[in-house]
């Protein structure tokens, strides 16, 4: 069995002590109180430059994803923000002509060197996309689809652990009793949780969320973000937002793109009321982007 | 900047109503004409061949052998049927496997690589080749080699008409399948295989099975690739091999013999054309009908 299996989506609530007020920086996010150099960090970026083909679209990007922290990725249309975090588990590579140089290191290793085991990496990284993409099968069987393909489980093993990732992506109510059902039956927020179950049925330690809200409704919204920051105690979480708001509420650490470059990377807190950079300033007060 | 632009305002453009209303008129019924001159052509072939192929269909067209004796009213195209059966399913064995494995490559691996790019082209080279000439092609590469005319040539023949449709048809199917169902799928840590079997053709299977059953469709009809292989018999197949077997001699197959008892003189055997004439196209049409009704919503995608 996985190791916390909550069964009541109160008790998710009641975890959640750090939900912030909506539309302002909670003062106790941990990112400022902490220190930062003293966390563990899960994902250390170095120097990674990114090519659609010959035109270079990431520049010596260097950042440090903390462990069990949110961290949100913002910045205008076309910064790169999507195409940073789609280097971490190398799924740019369905497409010929995309390349990453540089190093990402995730648990000691080069994710970008050819000797990682790219099935293991994605176990290991999850992944949610902007527009929800439910497989086509049963509620079940989406959840199950990482189990399946990662652990030789059981019937009763399989089936518990499919109730408890959907039980932790706050879904569970809403499908036990449709789990017979297709995916892409459910509503747009619902299979957003679906594939976030998904994703977490198979035990990921980091989890890159790319616009994970930009498909749904706000109501879907705001339960995704609780649903974020409940689920940041067992994960690290990046999250691509191009909504600042968002940003603000859920992120412990946010990372501002232009251009392809990291133009300021710090606490939330620190980013959305005190930024150094001029740029990072416009961009937040909304005079730019 | 110091060209100027002139932005001042200009009145709009007026158009008088009643020669917007004309010219709608004209394009519409010039529309509606074409429409209904395509389906009138269907109807008046369908009707025609009703009328004159719904006597001959009776116990006998679908349990006797066709007739060698001119002056009996006996005899059916049994033969023929289970011909055209047996040929169509085996070049759907051969092709259909094959042709959507190269759809897969087409669109899944290939994708704009040198190779993919030369078997697309290849393939509808290929697809627009007159029938007639891959009958030749089959005879020279299995009638000729084996010394007689069997229905497995008329298979390959047939077969290779698929082939091209069928990898086309493929990869048009699964190129509506959105990218983000493969990178979720890889995001999920599966081997791209399980992928493209377990989802990507699983959302589109709909489509594919229309399209496999369109691709049968289409060569059902045929008549040039048989005349050159399976070419034609009075006689029931006897099994496998042998003179009178599927691979070791003429089959009697429903287009070919429609083809020569429609040239007779007998007047019952005109008839007997015509009931093959009916029984080709309501199977051909109920295939595409039913088709198109059960996968309607494998187009989702």
């Amino acid at each position: 069995m996985v190791g916390t299996t909550v069964d009541e989506p109160t008790q998710i609530q009641s975890q959640a002590t750090v939900i912030p007020p909506r539309l302002e920086v909670a003062e106790d996010r941990r990112g400022v109180a902490e220190d930062f150099d003293g966390l563990p960090s899960e994902i250390s970026v170095r120097d990674l430059d990114f090519f659609y083909g010959k035109e270079q679209a990431l520049f010596a990007n260097t950042i440090e994803i903390k462990k069990n922290r949110v961290t949100a990725v913002i910045g205008p249309s076309g910064c790169g923000k999507s195409t940073h975090i789609r280097a971490y588990n190398r799924i740019f590579n369905l497409y010929r002509d995309q390349k990453a140089r540089g190093e990402i290191l995730f648990d000691g290793d080069n994710v970008l060197s050819s000797q990682i085991d790219l099935l293991d990496l994605r176990r290991r990284i999850g992944m949610i996309f902007q527009k929800p993409s439910p497989f086509p099968m049963t509620v079940f069987d989406n959840v199950a689809y990482g189990l399946r393909q990662h652990y030789r489980l059981n019937r009763a093993d399989l089936s518990n652990r499919v109730e408890d990732a959907l039980k932790r992506s706050a879904i569970w109510d809403e499908v036990k009793h449709k789990l017979n059902e297709p995916g892409n039956a459910l509503s747009g927020g619902q299979q957003q949780r679906l594939c976030i179950a998904r994703a977490i049925a198979a035990e990921p330690d980091v989890l890159l969320m790319d616009e994970p809200c930009s498909a749904i409704d706000p109501v879907a919204t705001a339960k995704i973000e609780e649903l974020i920051l409940t689920l940041k105690s067992k994960y690290t979480i990046v999250l691509v937002t191009h909504n600042m708001q968002q940003a603000a509420r859920v992120s412990d650490y946010t990372a501002f793109f232009f251009q392809g470059r990291i133009v300021e990377f710090g606490p939330t807190t620190k980013i959305f009321s005190n930024p150094a950079e001029k740029q990072t300033e416009e961009y937040i007060t909304g005079r730019f982007g | 900047m110091s060209t100027v632009v002139d932005v001042r305002r200009v009145p709009p453009r007026r158009r008088s109503i009643a020669r917007r209303k004309a010219t709608d008129l004209v394009i519409k019924t010039f529309s509606w004409i074409g429409a209904w001159f395509g389906i009138a052509v269907m109807a008046f072939i369908v009707y025609e061949v009703v009328r004159r192929g719904a006597g001959a269909l009776n116990v006998a067209f679908f349990t006797q052998a066709t007739p060698q004796d001119v002056t009996s009213n006996a005899g059916g195209f049994a033969n023929a049927i289970v011909g055209t059966l047996a040929i169509t399913a085996v070049a759907a064995l051969i092709a259909i496997p094959m042709g959507f494995l190269g759809g897969v490559y087409l669109a899944e691996f290939g994708r704009n690589g040198h190779l993919a790019t030369a078997v697309r082209m290849i393939a509808n080279v290929v697809m627009g080749v007159p029938s007639i000439i891959v009958g030749v092609f089959a005879f020279a590469i299995i009638v000729k080699p084996f010394q007689h005319y069997s229905g497995f040539a008329g298979s390959v023949a047939l077969a290779f008409i698929m082939l091209p449709v069928m990898a086309r048809t493929t990869e048009d199917i699964l190129n509506l399948v959105p990218n983000e169902l493969r990178e979720s799928g890889l995001a999920m840590g599966a081997p791209r295989w399980k992928v493209t079997l377990g989802v990507i053709c699983k959302a589109a299977r709909g489509g594919l099975i229309t399209g496999a059953t369109l691709a049968i469709v289409r060569v059902a009809g045929e008549t040039a690739p048989l005349l050159f292989t399976a070419l034609s018999s009075p006689y029931w197949m006897t099994g496998l091999f042998g003179p009178g077997g599927f691979f070791g001699g003429p089959v009697a197959n429903l287009t070919k013999t429609i083809y020569d008892f429609s040239g007779s003189p007998y007047p019952h055997w005109q008839q007997l054309a015509w009931g093959g004439a009916l029984v080709i196209i309501i199977a051909v049409l109920g295939m595409n009908i039913l088709v198109r009704l059960l996968f309607q919503r494998g187009k989702q995608w």
